[in-house]
């Protein structure tokens, strides 16, 4: 038996479908659910409401973990959630792969939201807290900075993938051209990036440590991809 | 140490002088134009001119009212948010690393074109001078500033007695090299060591302080003890700290961020609100401890005092 025939490739690491499988029986039974779901919907946003209080603090001039610089510290914050989600969501697929937990599909969606959420947030903090919405200043600002213009492009891109990800948009699309359309989604992960690493001052530490959790991720998609038909000649012999 | 509190250098001192002098330029001009309503409306509009912000930005980031006051930065603000990339790249990681970094015995080398080169002990090079305070305001690069009370001598009251010979056109600072002490030199985020450099006449200017200390205490480590350079008007990164080299040379050395990223960080690195970084801009700044931001003022507010020393020079292109 061979991985490599078939339209697709079989299960990966095959010895540990046993473990995966019984530990997946009590995990599906809650987050394979709607309400589930909902609880983890719920839970991504826990960091967003504990800001949004460190911030409040900060404008009270109390003591706050947003650092000497609140509005800073809540861009940092904002914009790691914003790849921390969007890791997640591109990690969705191998870890249902691996696990064969295939209740996890549906949380592509839920992340992919979240992600957006966070970014939407990390753009809004620097144009009304950072630039104080003087909008003069925000267009200036943003066609001048180069990774201010990789940013806001990649949170453009987002729009139309955060519209298109009701159940409604995938029918009207077809699953073939929503997934063309969702494929942006890797366009935004190098802009994603690129805004991160040109955003740093000299130590690109942090950058690179994200960068490769991502490299980690397409690696394995890469290796899990479809791979084309076998010649028919080739078939005989392997089976 | 005996520290003397000058009385002539209070937090007032902080008030830029251009808005001090206003008062009287708004009264002799009142006197001028008689006490009606016009004269006092001409002068407070020739008042505002005045403090120098419209003459480098461009209008619509000139304020409307007076600047804000200018209080001291909190004590645990000034010493747990540094740029102090010896003992880390985190703004916290001074305070957590530089705890053990020995600070006496230290000895400065003083070389080049002087006519004393040798190497001192820390409290020879200020024999017989008396510490004084100083309130500065400190603008980083970053666009964030605190207000800091230095304790230290004017640079240029040392460098006079070390005297510098007439070809002597600038002064470098070299902070220590000792990766063991200071962790933060194992990676190679910059050149080591830190240098940076000030033309002859930014070092005699008598803002230029080598501070020992600060809020009336022995300067902390994380604030570049033993000794730190402070140059107000000019971004945090030209202060070097942990000095042990002075040397005067005829050519512009050449420093650490410049050399780093020539492009973002130059060699004069002036306060100047009108040239932007490359990727923020320097118009305003936050002020540790506010929420809002402020406008940046030209040469920090101090352009009453040095702008001179840059007349005729092209800000934009040496900034």
């Amino acid at each position: 038996m061979s991985t490599l025939v078939g339209p697709r490739p079989g299960p990966p690491l095959p010895w540990l479908r046993p473990w995966f499988e019984r530990a997946g029986r009590p995990l599906a039974r809650v987050l394979g659910r709607d309400w589930g779901r909902a609880l983890v919907w719920a839970a991504s946003f826990v960091p967003a409401v504990y800001l949004a209080w460190q911030l409040w603090l900060a404008f009270q001039g109390e003591p706050n973990d947003l650092g000497r610089e609140p509005v800073k510290g809540l861009e940092h914050a904002t914009g790691e959630q914003s790849i921390r989600f969007l890791l997640i969501t591109l990690a969705v697929t191998p870890v249902r792969q691996l696990t064969g937990w295939n209740w996890l599909a549906k949380y592509r969606r839920v992340f992919g939201l979240v992600m957006f959420a966070y970014a939407t947030a990390h753009l809004v903090t620097y144009a009304a807290l950072d630039l104080e919405l003087n909008l003069g200043d925000l267009a200036r600002e943003i066609v001048k900075r180069p990774y201010l213009v990789v940013g806001f492009a990649g949170w453009l891109v987002l729009v139309p993938l955060a519209v298109t990800s009701t159940t409604g948009w995938i029918r009207r699309l077809g699953g073939r051209r929503w997934n063309a359309l969702h494929r942006f989604t890797y366009l935004v992960v190098v802009l994603g990036m690129v805004h991160y690493w040109m955003s740093q001052k000299k130590d690109h530490t942090e950058p690179v440590m994200w960068g490769l959790a991502f490299v980690a991720v397409f690696a394995w998609r890469w290796w899990r991809r479809t791979p084309a038909a076998p010649a028919s000649v080739e078939q005989p012999a392997v089976v | 140490m005996l520290i003397r509190r000058a009385p002539d250098l209070t937090a007032a001192d902080i008030t830029p002088e251009s808005r001090f002098l206003d008062r009287r330029r708004f009264l002799r001009e009142a006197g001028l134009l008689g006490v009606g309503a016009t004269g006092i409306v001409a002068s407070l509009g020739a008042g505002l001119g005045v403090t120098g912000l419209d003459a480098c930005t461009s209008g619509d980031a000139t304020p409307a009212g007076p600047p804000a006051p200018d209080r001291v930065t909190a004590y645990d603000d000034a010493t747990g948010y540094n740029n102090y990339y010896e003992f880390g790249t985190d703004k916290d990681d001074p305070k957590t690393n530089a705890g053990a970094l020995r600070t006496r015995p230290w000895s400065v080398a003083v070389e080049g074109l002087v006519a004393r080169p040798a190497v001192y002990q820390l409290d020879d090079l200020f024999r017989g001078m008396t510490p004084a305070e100083h309130v500065y305001r400190h603008r980083c690069v970053e666009a964030w500033s605190m207000v800091i009370p230095w304790l230290g001598y004017p640079l240029g009251d040392v460098l006079r007695r070390l005297q510098p010979q007439p070809a002597a056109r600038f002064v470098e600072f070299t902070t220590l090299l000792d990766p063991a002490q200071m962790p933060g030199q194992r990676s190679s985020v910059l050149p080591w060591p830190y240098i940076e450099a000030l033309r002859l006449d930014e070092a005699m200017h008598p803002l230029t302080l080598l501070a020992t200390g600060m809020y009336g205490k022995v300067l902390p480590n994380q604030n570049g003890a033993p000794l730190r350079l402070v140059v107000p008007w000019k971004y945090g990164f030209k202060g070097a700290k942990a000095i042990v080299k002075i040397r005067l040379t005829d050519r512009q050395p050449q420093t650490t961020w410049n050399a780093a990223a020539s492009d973002e960080y130059g060699f004069y690195a002036n306060v100047n609100p009108a040239v932007d970084h490359p990727r923020w801009t320097q118009a305003k700044e936050r002020r540790v401890g506010e929420f809002r931001r402020r406008a940046t003022l030209p040469f920090n507010g101090y352009a009453d005092q040095v702008a001179s020393l840059y007349a005729g020079m092209d800000l934009v292109r040496n900034f």
